[in-house]
């Protein structure tokens, strides 16, 4: 085994390997840019060496600075996590130039897998099932009506050197083969300088089903079940499950053994996973191969119980596997979210900034299921602009698919971020929609279900309850603090709370009564109902966890003016309470009509414009840089609040603004 | 005897109702609440005693002597706020549109003397007129009757002021002498002079909100110290503000319990300040996270940003904040910034609040505009109010601290108590570069020379060392234990006694 190896990579993952490295009693050798000099990955790592300026193509992609770094700290071996250096053949060639060993497959099998004709090629041989498709050129409309009829409706003509969508077209009949052809072959030659074009089977609904598998340098390989990612913005995944609602035992042997049969044929020998898009009907195609750990390896390592990071590091050092396939078990479920710093309400716009509050879910047992959090940042920390924006990934595990949901909706309830925008509500939301908790899942799910985007939902029903419960119950500890303030009048006892109040969430008023007379907090509503409450949240605490009405919740909790704004299975409000008295006066006051949405960026200080990042006529998305002012030698990056068009801009670089003064306006 | 007790029921609830359903109505429709219900919110439930609700004004000219309402447009009283007393006068729009006669001054000077007596606040609602131009001079008298009570109160009592309505001419300076102004939104405006007269003096076109509204008042002329949206939303608030405030000058913080550890470990605070001394960062992190549970009562939080004041609580006892805000103007002084936190530190050692002072400060502010505002009188008020302060005075330097502006900032030689500086401050008289072009003037224009000079600079001054050295700094400490460190000091400086020769009074530089 080694005694020492060195983490190419960053952030979340090069934690997660450090930890496993560590539990194996083997050193670790970090590596860092500019931009991560007090990065979690440094400080967790035995050793750190620097490898050049924050953009990754100056210091993580550079394979010669890696290998400098192996050869400084006599690292024996290199994980290289994923993305990054993690599938460039060239990388594990020059590796072993150095006589340095690479965790992860042999060469000849990054680059196998690396080419999709190539890879597509071994996976026939292989007997893998593949897209039904006529790979070679196409000439004419009718040679694609008769590829058609043989493959099945409806179909997908594809440019041949497409992207984006662009000469894509789908046909369900031979007359829209035929029609459909002669477009997509005029868009190619349009779009792309080339217009040939191919034909493939067209899977209607698809979804996301990979297959992971293992293999050591002994020639065994096994697979460890399924993943489903069919839940995916923009081809980036979201949300990740193991196993897959859609298998059954036989398609998931069937699956498995193909993907086997794939990794036998190239030799694999590390933890990969080949990727299929499957049909509702459970059919299943071959995609690609990934010679890889993927982002989303830990939840089947949730229910092999197998750490695939350590089973790499093994295989790496000549180890046999230590299961046959006769000893994988799945057990439960598990689900995993992707956090990153973006904002759902903002068409996902990436967040950058500092994690003022960065407080994850405790990990562990939690209510019969367990949380885990891969995370490489601090409270603290900087989410810089440099790499990807995914600042943690949460997973449960749980029995059954319907337990380790709700472990994830509380798990993300008990999430707290504060400082950047984050997709937490999305995921939480996500969490509560109930076509994703019957598992009807297709990788379109994102947008049928979030058309125009997303907006926060406000509390119904059972949820509002409880947030009333709880808002009543936080009010209710304040209450009891402020009548223990020292200087009260001399008088017989402290001053007495009314017990009757009314629950303002948004503009929605709920009647409650609190009753704590048998020394346990119940708040009584209108209609009789009891809901009992048992919490250990302290005032600053921002998140409240405990029990409502039996049912162990967590709620994110933020002081606003005179109440709390909570959030809480995907659902947001802010709540108020009051006494009967209070709520009947704050109905007469007026509701304040937004404010003035001025159409222009104002300068905020007196200083100098040393950029304006915008011209006129420009569309700008919320949150992108517009000007930069420098006061007091001290560079203030302004940014749109919104989306808009730049109308005029009056005022240039190298002029000295006095504070309001007008810097551009929007139409 | 039965009819007698009902004379007075009668009575009682012709006072109540002021000047009537119909303008009762018309105060809501104004989205305004009348002066009984405010009192109703602002004090703890059934605890408002009222006073001199029978009296009527005793004017016989124009007509006056019939129309007469019990109350003369003033509810005056006291009651307590979380059971603690507080004095409150609140002006009644409907009734003569709540402007001031002397019966109704008398009724405000009876319950400021009250106060003074019983060392306990005072809170007036303001939502008035005026002076009642039919009384003329005898409501003048009534006035000045009401400003010498202001300013006998201030300094032994908190007085606070919410305007939540018109409060024009002789109004506003009553509130101009308490301790604290807010306003609420879009309802709520003052001046001395209303847009008329403006108009016939000056031929400026300016409406009431532009002249005096919230907005103007927080962010331009700082006489409010803040706004909210509405009635309940600000009376509400003015509760929150009571619990952080003493009843008088004697009898020390109000103090409650806490859950929140005193020695609670920030572990973000050590990346707080940025590696680039030219990126700023957000100061209110740190106030934010040394005080309890977070909660914060911020004044003046609209007006000169670049300084900030407010109070926290520490171990549940209340301390007054100061502190440069590097997100504005680089925390400079400016003669904002100097007058807004000499008022706030001379509120705080009158009412015996401690104060911790967060010092990131690159200098005062230079140019024309600050020398003919007359920088130098107001940076000295701060200079002045925090060297005669008496209260505790702990102060934490996390990153500039440079020339005089490290001086005023509680530093150790004008009476810091406990003067801590995080690994990061550098305390100088400048920056490295300004100090090295005049030291080393000989050099300039040699780059290699005075970049050299400059590391020399940067490595001896732009550090806590050379001031640690010299017991200006009292201890250099990690940013995460901030917290613990300064509620220890604080809780040491409890019996902290400063004595001062004898005056009259001092003179500070107004």
């Amino acid at each position: 085994m080694f005694s020492k190896i060195l983490i190419a990579n960053r952030g979340e993952i090069a934690c997660r390997i450090i930890k496993t490295a560590r539990r194996m009693g083997i050193r670790t050798v970090a590596v860092f840019s500019e931009a991560d000099r007090d990065a979690l990955h440094v400080e967790m790592a035995d050793e750190a060496v620097f490898v050049g300026p924050a953009p990754a193509a100056q210091s993580y992609l550079v394979i010669e600075k890696i290998i400098e770094a192996c050869l400084q700290t006599g690292a024996e071996a290199v994980h290289p996590g994923y993305g990054f250096l993690s599938e460039r053949a060239a990388f594990a060639e020059a590796l072993a130039a150095a006589g340095i060993v690479f965790i992860g497959p042999n060469p000849k099998a990054i680059e196998a897998m690396g080419d999709k004709i190539e890879s597509k090629k071994f996976a026939n041989a292989a007997k893998v099932s593949t897209v039904p498709g006529f790979l070679g050129v196409i000439e004419s409309p009718e040679q694609a009506v008769r590829i058609a009829d043989e493959i099945g409706y409806p179909v997908m003509i594809k440019a041949s050197a497409g992207g984006g969508g662009k000469g894509m077209r789908i046909a369900y009949s031979a007359a829209e083969v035929a029609e459909g052809f002669a477009r997509a072959r005029s868009e190619a030659a349009s779009s792309f300088g080339d217009d040939r074009v191919f034909v493939e089977k067209f899977i209607t609904d698809p979804r996301h089903i990979e297959i992971q598998v293992i293999g050591d340098k002994h020639g065994n390989v096994v697979y460890l079940g399924e993943r489903e990612c069919s839940i995916q913005r923009r081809n980036q995944k979201v949300i990740e499950e193991a196993p897959s609602p859609l298998l059954d035992e036989a398609t998931r042997r069937k699956m498995g053994e193909q993907a086997v049969a794939l990794a036998k044929a190239v030799n694999y020998d590390s933890a990969g996973t080949v990727e299929f898009v499957a049909g509702q009907d459970r059919s299943f195609y071959f995609l690609e191969m990934n010679t890889r750990l993927q982002v989303e390896h830990p939840v089947t390592e949730m229910i092999t119980g197998i750490d695939l990071v350590e089973e790499m590091i093994r295989i790496a050092a000549g180890e046999k596997l230590r299961f046959t396939q006769d000893d994988i078990r799945l057990d439960g479920w598990a689900i995993e979210s992707r956090i990153y710093a973006e904002d759902p309400t903002r068409g996902f716009l990436p967040s950058t900034g500092r994690l003022v509050t960065y407080r994850p879910p405790a990990e562990g047992e939690d209510d019969g299921a367990r949380v885990r959090n891969d995370s490489g940042v601090v409270e603290g920390g900087e989410i810089s602009i440099y790499y990807d924006p995914m600042i943690a990934k949460l997973i449960t595990h749980a029995p059954t698919r319907a337990a380790a949901i709700e472990a994830q909706q509380r798990a993300l309830d008990a999430f707290a971020i504060d400082g950047i925008r984050h997709n937490i509500p999305f995921l939480s939301a996500l969490m509560a929609h109930p076509r994703w908790q019957e598992g009807r899942l297709s990788t379109g799910f994102i947008a049928e279900e979030f058309p125009d985007g997303f907006a926060m939902p406000k509390p119904e029903g059972e949820v509002a309850i409880r947030l009333a419960a709880v808002a009543a119950a936080v009010d209710h500890l304040l209450n009891e603090r402020k009548r223990r303030i020292s200087g009260q009048m001399r008088s017989a006892r402290p001053v007495r709370f009314e017990r009757e109040r009314v629950v303002m969430l948004g503009r929605e008023a709920l009647e409650i009564t609190v009753d704590d007379s048998d020394g346990h907090l119940a708040l009584v509503f209108a209609d009789g109902r009891r809901v009992s409450v048992e919490s250990s949240w302290r005032p600053g605490q921002p998140v409240w966890q405990g029990r409502v009405d039996g049912k162990t919740i967590a709620v994110q909790v933020r002081p606003i003016l005179n109440g709390v704004a909570l959030a809480h299975a995907g659902t947001a409000a802010e709540a108020r309470v009051y006494t009967r008295r209070e709520a009947e006066l704050a109905a007469l006051m007026p509701e304040k009509v937004a404010a003035d949405t001025s159409k222009q960026l104002l300068c905020p200080m007196p200083g100098l414009v040393k950029a304006i990042a915008v011209a006129e006529g420009q569309e700008v998305k919320a949150g992108e840089t517009l000007a930069i002012v420098e006061a007091m030698k001290m560079e203030n990056v302004l940014k749109a609040e919104r989306d808009g068009m730049v109308s005029k801009i009056h005022a240039k670089e190298g002029d000295s603004l006095a504070v309001d003064a007008v810097i551009l306006e929007f139409a | 005897m039965k009819d007698i007790l009902e004379k007075l029921e009668e009575r009682r609830a012709g006072a109540r109702i002021g000047g009537g359903e119909k303008r009762i109505a018309a105060q809501h429709a104004r989205g305004k609440l009348t002066a009984r219900e405010r009192i109703e919110l602002l004090l703890d439930k059934g605890s408002f005693e009222e006073f001199d609700m029978f009296v009527e004004h005793r004017c016989v000219d124009f007509g006056m002597e019939g129309t007469k309402f019990p109350g003369d447009g003033v509810v005056t009283g006291w009651g307590t706020i979380n059971g603690r007393t507080v004095f409150v006068f609140a002006k009644d729009f409907t009734v003569f549109g709540g402007s001031l006669s002397e019966t109704h001054a008398q009724k405000i000077t009876k319950i400021q003397d009250m106060a003074v007596k019983m060392r306990a606040p005072i809170i007036g609602l303001f939502d008035a007129g005026g002076a009642r131009i039919q009384e003329g001079v005898a409501a003048l008298g009534g006035y000045g009757e009401v400003f010498k009570r202001n300013v006998i109160a201030s300094g032994v009592i908190p007085q606070i002021s919410v305007i939540m309505g018109p409060c024009a001419g002789g109004d506003v300076y009553s509130p101009a002498m308490t301790d604290f102004i807010f306003m609420v939104r879009d309802t709520s405006y003052m001046f001395v002079t209303g847009p008329d007269v403006v108009k016939t003096v000056t031929n400026e076109t300016v409406t009431a909100e532009e002249l005096g509204g919230a907005k103007v008042h927080t962010t331009k002329s700082s006489v409010a110290d803040g706004a909210w949206d509405n009635d309940v939303e600000a009376l509400l608030q003015v509760r929150r503000l009571m619990d952080f405030l003493p009843s008088n000058n004697t009898e020390g913080v109000p103090e409650w319990p806490t859950d929140d550890p005193a020695d609670r470990v920030e572990m973000s605070l050590d990346t707080l300040v940025p590696d680039n001394p030219n990126k700023p960062y957000d100061m209110k992190e740190l106030v934010l996270k040394v005080a309890d549970e977070g909660d914060f009562f911020e004044i003046q939080e609209a007006y000169a940003k670049n300084i900030i004041t407010g109070f926290i609580r520490l171990e549940g006892r209340t301390v007054g904040v100061v502190a440069n805000q590097p997100m504005v103007l680089a925390g400079v002084l400016d003669a904002d910034a100097s007058r807004k936190a000499a008022r706030f530190v001379r509120f705080c050692d009158a009412f015996e609040i401690p104060i911790l002072t967060f010092v990131d400060v690159p200098g005062f502010l230079p140019g024309t505009a600050q020398e003919y505002g007359g920088l130098i009188k107001h940076g000295a008020k701060l200079l002045y109010a925090y060297s005669e302060a008496t209260v505790p005075l702990v102060t934490v330097i996390t990153r500039k601290a440079f020339g005089g502006a490290y001086d005023v900032m509680a530093s150790k030689h004008v009476g810091g108590d406990v003067n801590y500086a995080w690994p990061t401050a550098q305390i100088a008289v400048m920056g490295a570069k300004g100090a090295v072009e005049i030291i080393f003037r000989q050099d300039i224009g040699d780059a290699e020379k005075i970049a050299a000079r400059t590391k020399q600079y940067e490595d001896r001054f732009m550090s806590p060392f050379v001031a640690a050295e010299r017991g200006y700094i009292d201890e250099v400490i990690m940013p995460h234990s901030t917290r613990r460190r300064v509620a220890r000091a604080f809780a040491m400086l409890r019996t902290k006694k400063a004595e001062r020769p004898w005056r009259k009074h001092d003179n500070i530089p107004l």
